[in-house]
């Protein structure tokens, strides 16, 4: 499944291959983390009293978090961060993130479509807490060697 | 007070220049647990053949974010962020972002929709180098419930 320099190959793939999967795992900690690389500082992704006065049921990670990170699981299977051309998410149910402790985020990436005149592939990612889907429509086109 | 409907088509003029910093990417990359060597090792990236660290598939909402302050800040246009929940977002990579890059962002009003008591605030930010040439389109909607 490898081509030179250890990178997967787009004529090896076939549509349906689940070609990678991981759990992301998010604190408040790391929400604040965020907020600041980001520079997105909503206090709901931080502050419990604000979240609860807003109908929340409590801190929510950022949705950027989650599809910042849930991609990762594709470019560290890609080998290149630079090699994803489009990713897109739609936002379907908040992430709860409690203290103390911290919510788990599960990914499995499979193959969506292949367009081997492009030299692409659409990766299609399932995101899902306690089996529940957080993203929806979430697709990465990615060029392949 | 409601989402002024007029913004609809608006275009705001470009941004000043955005320099895309090596740490900055680090920093991010770090936040959503990103941990390739060329988001940090310049000698990674470029055995990639990029001349620089590049970013994150989603580093550039922060560049997209601060253009559509100019709209989401602005008390005229009446989105009350405390109502807002983020619907949809994507990115399209024209190239790769990497440190060292000036970026220049039009921000586009797409569309302001309502339906089932939500305004739907789409927008679409062209970002490009400083020469013109584009580098990333991020598409972003925003729903803003109405007044209870």
């Amino acid at each position: 499944m490898s081509a030179a320099g250890g990178r997967p190959a787009l004529a090896d793939l076939t549509v349906g291959d689940e070609v990678a999967r991981g759990t992301l795992r998010v604190d408040r900690a790391r929400l604040v983390h965020y907020a600041a690389a980001s520079g997105d500082r909503n206090p709901i992704h931080w502050n419990e009293r604000v979240a609860r006065e807003v109908g929340l049921p409590g801190v929510i990670a950022h949705g950027m978090w989650t599809m910042g990170a849930a991609v990762t699981v594709v470019t560290d299977w890609l080998g290149d961060p630079g090699a994803v051309l489009d990713y897109g998410v739609r936002f379907t149910r908040p992430v709860p993130v409690p203290d103390p402790g911290e919510a788990l985020v599960d990914v499995v990436a499979t193959v969506g479509a292949l367009d081997a005149q492009a030299g692409t592939a659409r990766i299609d990612l399932a995101v899902t807490v306690e089996g529940q889907r957080v993203l929806g429509k979430a697709q990465a086109v990615v060029r392949l060697p | 007070m409601p989402v002024d409907l007029s913004y609809a088509g608006r275009v705001y003029p470009p941004t000043a220049p955005l320099e895309v910093g090596r740490e900055a990417l680090r920093e991010f990359a770090e936040a959503v647990g990103s941990t390739h060597p060329a988001h940090t090792d310049p000698a990674a990236a470029r055995a990639l053949g990029h001349p620089d660290v590049v970013a994150p598939p989603t580093w550039v909402v922060l560049v997209a974010q601060r253009a559509e302050a100019q709209l989401v800040q602005d008390p005229a246009a009446g989105i009350d962020f405390s109502r807002v929940v983020h619907a949809d977002e994507r990115f399209t990579h024209h190239r790769p972002v990497h440190a060292g890059d000036r970026l220049v962002t039009v921000l586009h009003v797409d569309s302001l929709t309502q339906r089932a008591g939500l305004t739907m605030v789409a927008t679409r930010c062209e970002i490009a180098d400083e020469a013109g040439a584009p580098v990333a389109t991020v598409r972003s909607t925003l729903a803003v419930r109405g007044e209870a």
